[in-house]
């Protein structure tokens, strides 16, 4: 599988959000989007599945421009979980049989429930299977949105800020269970991150996102304390620990 | 996935069997009603003569002439009016819920049956010309059917508004419904002007018409409102999925392939036709839209695989059950079923904005 992202520009109205963005993602990788507040991470995410449709440029997946097909076509190829969800009076079972939605014609089949039991035992969520999900924690209600886009059977995950409100905890298990899935599945991860540090240590690539173009894009080796100086406009020294690098911010 | 050690677990069977139950268990309870509100009454018919005079039409049994006329030509069609009348509404109101996303939608909360009340008063005051003479009853000043058709055209007024503001504010909830309730009010304050220069019998006219009522309506009536309650549970149905991704946020929605503002704006006005339907043939009958859902959600849940045939169910129930308890209630007298409706409702209502948005 292979994703190629190639001369996206978007703009609302008429202000220009993205421009020419650049970028390819292959199988089993997860990648980072990183970048200052409003520079436009979100609606790269959004563009990419269509929800926002780019005034330019195409989106590939395995050579297949995916503006060109139909909106539940999209959702069978890109799974996305929202930076907020919406809970309700529904069973944690229920809102994760919802991701079936595109591959349902008229009726549930036994093999579309089959699916959701094992995402839910993907995520260790079997104890809350028939709880309602409004009754559930941020970090839970997180993944059961993770579960949701899984279950969609995607070749690309797209996560919007998957790790903003949650704990420390849950910050490392959610994106464990992000690296997992993709290093298992034929699928690949695609996320904005604002912590450095937790992008650094679960992604294998990043991208700097900069006054709506991109940056810079690569493994490890393209952050360094000038590109972010560059994009966040702060100071910043990056060390090694236990043979991992750590980025400090310098005040 | 890995699927070869997975199974079903029981319990989720368990669970859906459950609301499949209620939902049964909802449709035995509304034919018992249906059968008690055929059978009581200023007279009572006896049970198996109820039964005898409905099988009649298959069994050929000649039937006592004075009970057929109670029964088919003024028990049946106000019974299966309730029935219709508040499946209907329920439904639109349950729809309006999910599009809007917003536990307040209903025909009443977003204005449309106030528009229809307003569309009523102006029949009444344009065609009933010279009234003089005629202070008898005030409801034959004016043919129900121009009545009805004006009720209709102003609520279509009242929904073409809110859709079109809707498309220009991109349908966002809190839009919907704030435009809804500027709506109420402003149409409110139009029939109050008429009513301030109404003549008597003009007045009683208006004030007749906006007391809900399922007796209203003849068969014709209630063959129309049916077809349509009809197209409006399949086409809610056919959206299930649609409405259970909205649920859980546009975003979410969009990311899913559900085509959010499509949806809504369709919802909206196939929830909104049902509405200007019954209003304009029974007049305005507040809260069965607003309060049914929310008791067919504690009971079964938000999932609209199952929230639209329950309160569809439901809402037949109800609006049967309170128009029987309203000829009851002060017999001989018979009340119209919209005051208890909305003795019933209000409470509830303010016990839901108490409570939270938490649907």
């Amino acid at each position: 599988m292979m994703l190629n992202v190639n001369g996206v520009s978007f703009q609302y109205k008429s202000t220009p959000v993205l421009e020419n963005i650049q970028f390819n993602v292959s199988c089993h990788e997860v990648v980072a989007i990183l970048g200052p507040n409003g520079v436009g991470k979100t609606t790269l995410l959004k563009c990419m599945n269509a929800i926002l449709k780019p005034q330019s440029g195409t989106i590939a997946i395995d050579g297949e421009n995916i503006l060109s097909l139909g909106p539940l076509e999209i959702a069978r190829r890109l799974g996305y979980v929202a930076q907020k969800s919406e809970s309700s009076r529904t069973t944690v079972f229920d809102a994760i049989l919802l991701g079936r939605r595109p591959h349902i014609v008229w009726r549930i089949s036994d093999h579309d429930l089959l699916i959701t039991q094992a995402a839910i035992h993907r995520l260790n969520l079997d104890h809350l299977s028939l709880r309602f999900i409004n009754e559930l924690s941020g970090g839970e209600l997180q993944k059961v949105s993770i579960a949701r886009a899984l279950v969609q059977e995607p070749k690309v995950l797209l996560l919007d800020e998957p790790t903003s409100s949650l704990d420390l905890k849950n910050q490392i298990e959610i994106l464990q269970i992000v690296r997992e899935v993709a290093a298992t599945h034929d699928v690949s991860a695609v996320m904005t991150m604002h912590n450095l540090n937790m992008a650094l240590r679960y992604s294998d690539k990043f991208i700097f996102l900069k006054g709506g173009a991109v940056f810079a894009a690569g493994g490890p080796d393209v952050i360094t304390p000038e590109t972010i100086q560059a994009v966040y406009d702060v100071p910043v020294e990056i060390k090694n620990f236990q043979g991992a690098p750590v980025v400090i911010p310098i005040a | 996935m890995h699927l070869s050690h997975t199974e079903i677990p029981k319990e989720y069977k368990s669970h859906v069997s459950r609301k499949i139950f209620f939902i049964i268990g909802g449709l035995i309870a509304l034919c018992l009603v249906f059968l008690f509100s055929i059978s009581v009454g200023a007279v009572r018919i006896p049970v198996t003569e109820l039964l005898a005079a409905l099988s009649s039409p298959l069994s050929g049994r000649a039937l006592d002439a004075k009970w057929h006329i109670i029964i088919w030509n003024i028990r049946m069609p106000q019974a299966l009016t309730a029935v219709v009348g508040g499946a209907g509404l329920a439904v639109a109101g349950v729809m309006m819920q999910s599009i809007l996303r917003n536990p307040l939608g209903s025909p009443f909360t977003l204005g449309i049956s106030h528009a229809a009340a307003f569309g009523a008063a102006l029949s009444v005051m344009i065609f009933s010309g010279n009234t003089t003479g005629n202070g008898i009853d005030p409801t034959g000043i004016v043919s129900p059917y121009t009545t009805a058709l004006m009720a209709f055209i102003a609520s279509l007024i009242a929904t073409g508004i809110i859709i079109a503001i809707s498309r220009i504010r991109q349908a966002s909830p809190e839009v919907m419904v704030l435009t809804g309730v500027a709506l109420g009010s402003l149409f409110t304050a139009g029939t109050m002007f008429l009513q301030y220069f109404a003549d008597d019998v003009q007045l009683a006219a208006m004030v007749f018409w906006t007391f809900g009522d399922v007796g209203r309506a003849n068969w014709n009536e209630l063959s129309l409102m049916f077809v349509v309650l009809i197209g409006l549970i399949v086409y809610g149905f056919w959206n299930r999925w649609n409405y259970n991704a909205i649920d859980a946020g546009d975003d979410t929605a969009k990311g899913l392939g559900v085509h959010v503002s499509h949806v809504r704006l369709w919802g909206m006005l196939a929830a909104s036709f049902m509405t200007a339907v019954i209003v304009a043939f029974l007049g305005v009958i507040g809260f069965v839209g607003l309060v049914c859902p929310h008791m067919v959600r504690r009971l079964i849940g938000d999932d609209y695989r199952f929230l639209l045939p329950g309160t569809c169910i439901a809402g037949g129930l109800l609006l049967l059950t309170a128009d029987t308890a309203a000829r009851l209630i002060l017999a001989p007298h018979i009340l119209p079923v919209s005051i208890l409706t909305a003795f019933l409702g209000a409470p509830v209502f303010i016990y839901l904005i108490i409570r939270g948005t938490g649907r």
